[in-house]
């Protein structure tokens, strides 16, 4: 019967060849511009370490006076980013299996060949647990150690991208770079490595999506060289801006690992009594503290830009325009069969076989406009690319989106088709023969 | 013209109706948000900035060695000075639009910082000749005098020792809404103070720090002698200039400090950057409109035609007793009013709701009253257009069509 009724589809489409263009063409355009914007928006909320996030977790203190203190709702406004001499306490402290302080840094890289000019390049300047921690790939070498960090060892480990540009490729550890007008033994190289969003550099004064980083430095050591992070919020005044390590100012924040939920709520009770302890010295003054895990901090962080939702609330919007005006062509198109599906009832097709072959021909219609879908989908998600948007060249059809092209078109076709298949089911054969 | 019969005859297609009717509302409660956030956001991209935009230019110089930024700078901006064309240089630690921004929270009295009521403000340090190489209005006041740069360091916290400031207007208005700011001081801290010397016309800050468009000229200028945090040098030039002076400026620069990253923009471009995506959003906003619109109109066509169609007969009919054509355009045309009428009704209300919505979830304002009358005239528009095709056909059903068939 399905092969039947496809077959009187193709035919009712070939009778009413303009108004089942329009038909497709308005549903691939409702269904384009959603999956372009699902595609963008996917991209933007994902998960950046999908297999590790729910055990990543990064603290919250407030370090500011007592005056204004709102028990409950007062909340520094730098998020999570930590004093220098906080963050390495709680370093130091070793409470979670892993940790990691880190800051953004521009550095300073050198040429290699005579003639070239020195350029700036997104660093990450932070401590031996990193690359372990966050899942940072190496493709030759290794990251360094804690001892490195003490010593302020000169070692770096660079991004494949650096390596490509810098030595072509080829195995560089051991080789020297000059960063910030210093001399760095590079000790590691990252494969291709970007999580999406750029969760670490959220609050330090990074861009959210995009690139990677080019290089990674000990904290110490880039700190003893000047290299100053991108972000430095201070709460209080007569600071010297030569030794931030000892300023009231947030500059770094923290990362730690935490194997399950009790882990966390052990060190949750960690944070507490070191902020307890820290109040009885006097460097605190107001007792709150947060431990978000990854996704919790993404999602209060509201990382995803507003345009990005927006333009996808709207390119719903338009689909469910595009909908409705495929139930006002189809319903056009089938009162206009009347007769026809008169004759069918009159020699014995039940209404069951009627709305059948009604929603097979919607269904059809789904599928035609789910496949032009798809062609304006991959223009859309072109011109994405070629937008200004930090997250611009990242936007590519998965196979997950382009099943759900399908999914998204045909449910919309089905609802579409299910009022006139309806009108069509009722339609009493009797009338209808006799205007014949 | 009678509209009872037309009445009538939806009466009977009660579902193609609703379905053109429900349309019309969708559409019309998209295109008021849309036409709403277009407006806003074009009115974002050229919000005025009260420096000289067209003919400034800046270089930005990093990576020299901060201790002898004292005397580099003023040997860069003597260098600068240098280049023909140039009428004005200065030093600059950020640059409007330019991004990276320097704020502070500005109190009307002595405490802690982040005090409530504080004002978060872009502070702006220039070096001497900075309001005329920007190219500043002075609303009232005065500029900055020679000393005041002189006795003006920034030091190891990177805070102001002077005590003179100019403000922007806007600024002026957010801390005294009452009062004349001229005289008035604001508070840094309880250590730091600024008198108000001068209020300049609106300039805005680098970035918009998250707080809306309503905090986007808080800004305020404080004078200050060469120091590294200086790392922006703004040249005033003609526009027809700009292009040659930056080249010139950033060769000249990087000869005398080989060891720096030299960039050169003009401020045009590092507006437009700043607006790029803003425009690229207005620029998808205005596609989805058309095509929306082009969706609606094709719907209405179809639905006309298939009514048209199926009419044919009572046409033939009317014309056969006396009905002209113009009678029988008006009737299509007055039924297709009459949707259009419902559908803009339901579509007010739902754009009304939608404006509600998306101003509980999204930065957006109230939106003005007026959109929803444009947006239903556009549509009532787009709903004539739409029929005319299907209307035309219809007038032109020959009256001979009633005494065929049957």
């Amino acid at each position: 019967m399905f092969g039947y009724y496809l077959d009187l589809a193709v035919r009712s489409f070939r009778r009413n060849r303009v108004l089942t263009a329009l038909m497709v063409l308005a549903l691939g355009l409702g269904i384009g511009a959603s999956i372009t914007t699902l595609t963008v928006l996917k991209l933007l909320s994902g998960d950046p370490l999908p297999q590790k996030s729910a055990r990543l977790f990064t603290p919250e203190l407030d370090p500011l006076p007592v005056q204004g203190y709102v028990p409950g709702e007062s909340k520094p406004p730098w998020g999570n980013m930590l004093s220098y001499t906080d963050a390495m306490n709680l370093l130091r402290a070793r409470k979670a299996e892993r940790q990691a302080v880190l800051a953004l840094t521009q550095a300073k890289i050198a040429p290699l060949r005579v003639g070239e000019h020195p350029f700036y390049s997104d660093g990450v300047t932070t401590t031996a647990d990193f690359f372990a921690m966050f899942d940072a790939p190496f493709q030759y070498g290794s990251g360094w150690s804690e001892q490195d960090g003490e010593d302020r060892a000169r070692v770096v480990v660079i991004a494949d991208f650096l390596n490509d540009k810098l030595f072509g490729g080829r195995n560089s550890v051991g080789q020297t770079i000059r960063i910030n007008d210093h001399d760095y033994r590079i000790v590691g190289v990252l494969k291709p490595w970007a999580p999406q969003p750029r969760f670490y550099a959220v609050n330090l004064g990074g861009r959210g999506y995009g690139n990677g980083d080019a290089v990674f430095l000990p904290l110490q050591s880039a700190r003893a060289d000047r290299m100053d992070p991108q972000n430095v919020n201070c709460w209080s005044t007569g600071f010297d801006i030569n030794h931030l390590e000892t300023a009231p100012c947030a500059i770094v924040s923290l990362w730690v690992e935490l194997a399950n939920a009790s882990d966390a709520t052990a060190y949750k009770t960690y944070l507490s009594n070191y902020v307890q302890q820290q109040i009885s010295l006097g460097r605190f003054h107001r007792p709150n503290t947060w431990l978000p895990d990854l996704t919790g901090f993404l999602a209060q962080q509201q990382v995803v830009p507003d345009d990005a939702r927006l333009q996808t609330n709207l390119a719903f919007g338009f689909l469910l325009i595009c909908v409705v005006n495929t139930v006002g062509l189809l319903l056009a198109k089938c009162l206009r069969r009347s007769r026809e599906i008169g004759v069918r009832r009159a020699l014995g097709a039940t209404r069951g076989a009627v709305f059948a072959q009604f929603m097979v021909e919607s269904g059809m219609v789904g599928i035609a406009g789910g496949v032009l879908g798809l062609i304006f989908a991959e223009l859309g998600l072109w011109a994405v690319r070629h937008q200004p948007a930090q997250y611009a060249s990242l936007a590519h059809l998965d196979v997950s989106m382009f099943v759900a092209t399908f999914v998204i078109a045909l449910i919309a076709s089905l609802i579409a088709g299910l009022l006139p298949a309806w009108r069509a089911c009722v339609v009493a054969p009797a009338p209808q023969l006799k205007a014949v | 013209m009678d509209i009872k019969p037309i009445l009538a005859a939806l009466r009977k297609h009660k579902i193609p109706a609703a379905l053109i009717v429900l349309e019309i509302a969708l559409a019309c409660a998209v295109l008021c948000n849309a036409v709403f956030m277009i407006g806003q956001r074009i009115a974002e991209i050229h919000l005025p900035n009260a420096i000289d935009q067209a003919g400034l230019v800046d270089i930005n110089v990093q990576g020299t060695d901060p201790k002898l930024a004292h005397a580099d700078v003023p040997r860069d901006i003597a260098a600068l000075r240098e280049i023909p064309g140039v009428t004005g240089v200065a030093a600059v630690n950020m640059v409007p639009l330019g991004n990276s921004s320097w704020n502070s929270n500005f109190a009307l009295g002595p405490g802690a910082l982040f005090q409530k009521n504080s004002p978060n403000v872009a502070t702006y340090y220039l070096s001497s000749g900075g309001p005329e190489a920007l190219g500043m209005r002075l609303i009232e006041g005065r500029l900055f005098n020679s000393d005041e740069y002189a006795d003006s360091s920034l030091g190891d916290s990177y805070i102001p020792s002077g005590h003179s400031v100019i403000i922007t207007k806007s600024l002026a208005e957010r801390m005294w809404p009452d009062k004349n700011a001229l005289g008035q001081r604001i508070w840094l801290g309880d250590s730091n103070s600024y008198t108000v010397v001068g209020v300049v016309a609106n300039v805005l800050r680098p970035n918009q720090n998250g707080a809306g468009l309503s905090q986007f000229y808080w800004a305020a200028f404080f004078p200050v002698s060469p120091s590294a945090a200086l790392g922006d040098y703004m040249i005033r030039t003609a526009p027809q200039d700009r292009e040659r002076v930056m080249n010139a400026a950033v060769a000249k620069l990087g000869a005398l400090s080989p060891n720096a990253v030299v960039k050169g923009r003009t401020f045009s471009d590092i507006r437009d950057k700043y607006f790029a995506d803003t425009r690229s959003m207005v620029w998808m906003l205005v596609l989805v409109c058309v095509v929306m619109l082009a969706v609606t109109a094709f719907g209405i066509v179809g639905l006309t035609s298939f009514w048209v169609g199926q009419r044919r007969r009572q046409i033939g009919i009317r014309r056969a007793v006396g009905a002209t054509r113009s009678h029988i355009m008006q009737y299509f045309q007055t039924e297709n009013f009459l949707l259009s009428s419902a559908g803009v009704a339901v579509g007010m209300i739902l754009a009304f709701g939608i404006n509600l919505y998306l101003m509980q979830h999204y930065q957006l304002d109230r939106m003005p009253w007026y959109y929803l009358p444009a947006s239903a005239i556009a549509l009532w528009l787009l709903g004539q257009l739409a029929v005319l095709g299907p209307a035309l056909r219809a007038a032109n059903v020959p009256p001979v069509v009633a005494t065929r068939g049957v």
